[in-house]
């Protein structure tokens, strides 16, 4: 039954996947609850509900977050991802493509959170984020290689009792080399359109 | 109508060869739903009240408050609550735990003991309410103390005698040049599986429906059948997806409470566990305290050989964790000596978990041959062959395979270990010390009756439906792959459907059982569907379905000691600065019957060495005895094997196909964590030169060892 606007619950408009969902909502909702028990969204999971597991995570303007950390109210404004807007249509987005190919994965449960978290590591160290496995971590240093330590040390926030951590970091180093691929292809792109431009 | 067109020459076998997991897309995109997920109109909230003390009587129940508090529908309490019954057998061949019959009595057998269930409108109010229900206990003094020589300690059967002797122990062990003498322990271990037990029932016209999270719909299905006074008809079971298992997920409080909510308020009601709670309701391994005495002569021929485990259950159910009875499997004495005994404590129930008995087990006697190697100067992989039984070394019987010699060839050639220096603490890498270890494993491999429904459509296609689970195996997929080498057709024109008592009978996702156990069934109907349709046989509209039951071709099985084996490899680092433990490469070869998909049997073995690295470095709950609660109950204070936790993890096999079975099933569910912890342990001893007899190997404990002598503990 949902509630309606009072002194313990309020109207909200949260952005999630690009679109708007307006809804009253208990102040103590999560961001987790109100998209698995209000709007449908079921693809993020709860693990643990405090914070402890990474089953769900989701990206909040572009970052990953455990939404069961953070009040629905307070996630107006921010632009969320959750698992069910990372396929364009039928495509399937690389990370979830190499999870599927390469079995990082077993009952499924963590999946959704493990791959909101790879697409954010991808960025993070595209970025040149550094983590505690990070050699040099001097900002002129550049990004690290993306090494199997790098991805264990970054992807360590989301749990998977199922033990598919190898498969996990398979499927994110094939992922991420693809991700990079694609960058070096858009790069050179550019520079070819930047050359023309100059000739002209 | 078409006729079937199966193409019998074309067609190679898909049964060996990589899938992708079928539901593979739905759970990447998060589409596929767990239990707690299906929608339901008019759907209430359970949250259930668990015991603050560990053993007593509830004096009072102060519901008024909570009733009148925002959106609350009912509390439900053992004043209140239906009553059940509790006096059957289920399908596992054991009586209920009480523990899930809740509401049914005034007293409290532990902490965490349900004790009222409130319902409401929201999640968020159900939880309020349940978090303001105020409950009175009159407390007694309780014990929660595993310990050796527990008063209350005896030998107990359960899935196996609880004694085994032949020979004469201490003669043995009298004339034995080498001699090994030690006692071993394991902690508190809890299955943590990522997706909390979850179930909606409701009434649909006179019939009981549960969407829950289970190992085995039917299994599930019997249990509240019974529980309820009715007939199995009127209940069914439905488990799509599962987000893990491990054993835990049977018959439990929540499904039970969810029943009786849904029969006082007659709209569906919902009850998740909370995480916290899963620690005290949803089954655990219990702590073992094991005591091993080998003997052998100055080649390692083994004389006597004495496994002793004892661990904890309630006081209301009895569970047997069988951690002597690996010996009765892997070596021989002709004194051989082995008891599994029990003490009840007020403490949860503990249950089935991931190889229960084996894993334990296998970490004391693999510690302890490791020893008996050590001590008798001869390599720990040749001290293993050297001692392989010709027959069962209690049962007599012949094996129908024993590939471990193969496993461990195989096994050391790949892992370099001909390279090795067996002398401890001779590799340092800056503060690292460096060491490699191994250990045997087997797990027992059978099956279980089961029914499958095999159809051919109209349009070409094949549906299989089982009552079979897939808690994250990889069962749906195999099961696929086996309907259609044995229906000869491309899997892609299979569908097949689980998860659902309405299927009929099957075997749980259990005993790693499951996978052979249903594809036997499906290969018996879809073989006869096969045969029906090579006929030329047009296909009606409504297809043609073939049912099958293997209780009888199970029946006729002769008696032999059936089981997987594997040989564990281990490569760790230790800080001497820290006192950590990293495993920096693990190789498990396994002989474990025919692989039907290696793309997912590689995933589960490589899992279950995850849960060996574990169980050896970082698992522990540990209880107050104060209190009798766990101290911190939680992920963040039960720690399992994270990402950063896990390095080179490789698993592979030999060829092994079982002689009995149609496919050449035998099970990879959970041979992968047997002796894993034990090849770590060794391996820690490699490097320090210090044994670890007590899991897990904790920073502390590597750092105090390797203090000399002053106050030392020798069994840290």
């Amino acid at each position: 039954m949902a509630p309606v606007p009072s002194s313990t619950s309020s109207a909200v408009t949260l952005n999630i996947n690009g679109e708007k969902h307006q809804l009253t909502v208990d102040h103590r909702t999560t961001l987790l609850d109100a998209l698995r028990e209000r709007l449908d969204l079921t693809g993020t999971k709860k693990g643990c509900d405090q914070g402890q597991c990474g089953a769900c995570t989701v990206l909040v303007d572009g970052r990953r977050a455990v939404s069961c950390l953070n009040l629905a109210v307070a996630a107006e404004g921010r632009e969320i991802t959750t698992i069910e807007g990372m396929a364009e249509g039928d495509r399937l987005h690389p990370v979830q493509q190499a999870f599927l190919d390469l079995d990082g994965y077993q009952c499924g449960y963590c999946t959704p959170g493990q791959i909101c978290s790879a697409i954010a590591v991808i960025e993070e160290h595209a970025a040149g984020w550094p983590s505690a496995a990070t050699e040099d971590v001097r900002p002129e240093a550049g990004p690290p290689p993306l090494t199997p330590d790098e991805i264990r040390e970054r992807m360590s926030g989301n749990l998977c009792r199922c033990g598919a951590y190898v498969s996990i970091v398979q499927a994110v180093t094939r992922a991420a080399e693809a991700h990079e691929a694609a960058a070096r292809d858009d790069d050179r792109a550019d520079r070819h359109e930047n050359t023309e431009e100059t000739a002209a | 109508m078409t006729t079937a067109t199966t193409g019998r020459a074309a067609l190679k076998g898909v049964v060996g060869t990589p899938h992708t997991r079928v539901e593979g897309r739905d759970k990447v995109t998060g589409a596929a739903r767990y239990a707690g997920e299906i929608p339901f109109a008019d759907l209430a909230h359970g949250w259930l009240v668990l015991s603050t003390v560990a053993r007593g009587r509830i004096r009072a129940i102060d519901t008024e408050p909570v009733l009148a508090l925002p959106g609350v529908l009912a509390v439900l309490h053992h004043g209140n609550a239906p009553r059940v019954d509790t006096d059957y057998i289920g399908l596992l061949g054991m009586p209920p735990d009480p523990t899930a019959a809740v509401f049914q009595q005034d007293r409290v057998h532990h902490v965490g003991w349900p004790v009222a269930l409130v319902v409401a409108e929201t999640p968020e109010q159900a939880r309020e309410a349940a978090e303001a229900l105020v409950v009175a206990y009159d407390e007694e003094p309780h014990d929660t103390a595993l310990t050796t020589g527990h008063p209350g300690a005896h030998p107990a059967g359960g899935v196996m005698p609880g004694e085994t002797a032949k020979g004469d122990l201490e003669a043995g062990l009298a004339a034995s040049a080498v001699v090994v003498d030690e006692e071993y322990t394991t902690p508190e271990e809890h299955h943590s599986m990522m997706e909390p037990h979850a179930a909606t029932a409701r009434w649909d016209g006179g019939r009981l429906e549960v969407v829950d999270s289970n190992q085995g719909t039917t299994w599930i299905q019997g249990e509240l059948a019974s529980m309820f006074s009715l007939d199995a008809s009127a209940v069914r079971v439905r488990s799509e997806h599962i987000g893990g298992g491990f054993g835990s997920k049977g018959l439990r409080a929540h499904q039970v409470a969810a029943v009786m909510a849904a029969t006082e308020l007659q709209r569906p009601v919902r009850v998740v566990m909370t995480r916290r709670q899963m620690f005290s309701l949803a089954g655990y391994r219990s702590p073992t305290l094991q005591r091993v005495r080998l003997g052998a002569d100055a080649d390692g021929r083994l004389l006597a050989l004495e496994h002793r485990s004892l661990n904890q259950t309630s006081t209301v159910h009895e569970f047997v964790e069988p951690s002597a009875g690996v010996a009765r499997v892997m070596y021989d004495a002709d004194a051989h000596h082995t008891a599994n005994e029990v003490a009840p404590l007020d403490v949860p129930s503990p249950t089935f978990m991931r190889a229960p008995g084996e894993a334990p087990g296998s970490f004391a006697i693999e510690s302890a041959l490791d020893e008996l190697a050590e001590r008798a100067g001869i390599d720990p992989i040749a001290l293993r062959l050297r001692n392989e039984p010709e027959v069962g070394p209690v049962s007599g019987l012949p094996f129908s395979s024993r590939n471990l010699d193969a496993c461990f060839r195989e096994g050391a050639r790949r892992f370099g270990w001909a390279e090795r220096d067996p002398r401890p603490g001779r590799r340092r890498e800056g503060r690292w010390l460096l060491g490699t270890g191994t250990a045997a494993a087997s797990f027992h491999a059978g099956a279980g009756p089961s029914t499958a429904v095999v159809t051919a459509q109209a349009d070409g296609g094949f549906t299989v439906r089982i009552a079979a689970a897939d808690i994250g195996t990889g069962a749906r997929t195999a099961l696929t792959l086996v309907a259609a080498d044995a229906l000869e057709v491309a899997p892609d024109r299979v569908r097949v459907r689980i998860g659902d008592s309405d299927f009929g009978p099957a075997m749980i996702a259990g005993g790693s059982m499951g996978t052979r156990s249903w594809a036997w069934a499906i290969r018996l109907a879809a073989r006869e569907l096969r045969e029906r349709l090579a006929l030329g046989t047009t296909i009606p509209p409504e297809g043609i379905t073939v049912r099958s039951d293997t209780t009888e071709a199970l029946g006729t099985l002769a008696q032999k000691e059936r089981h997987s084996f594997g040989a564990q490899f281990a490569e760790v680092a230790v800080d001497t600065a820290t006192g950590e433990v990293r495993v920096r490469r693990m190789l498990g070869i396994f002989a474990a019957g025919r692989i039907v998909n290696p793309l997912t049997a590689r995933n589960q073995l490589v899992g279950g060495m995850v849960w060996g690295i574990s169980m050896a470095l970082h698992e522990e709950a540990v209880r107050d005895r104060t209190s009798g609660a766990l101290y911190a109950p939680d992920l963040a204070g039960y720690h399992v094997a994270t990402n950063a936790d896990v390095g080179d993890i490789q698993a592979d096999w030999v060829e092994d196909p079982d002689p009995d079975d149609p496919v050449g099933i035998k099970g990879v569910g959970e041979i992968g964590i047997v002796g894993a912890a034990a090849a770590v342990a060794n391996a820690v001893w490699h490097a320090t030169g210090v044994r670890h007899r007590s899991l897990p190997i904790r920073p502390d404990r590597v750092l105090s060892a390797s203090v000399p002598a002053a106050g030392g503990d020798p069994h840290a």
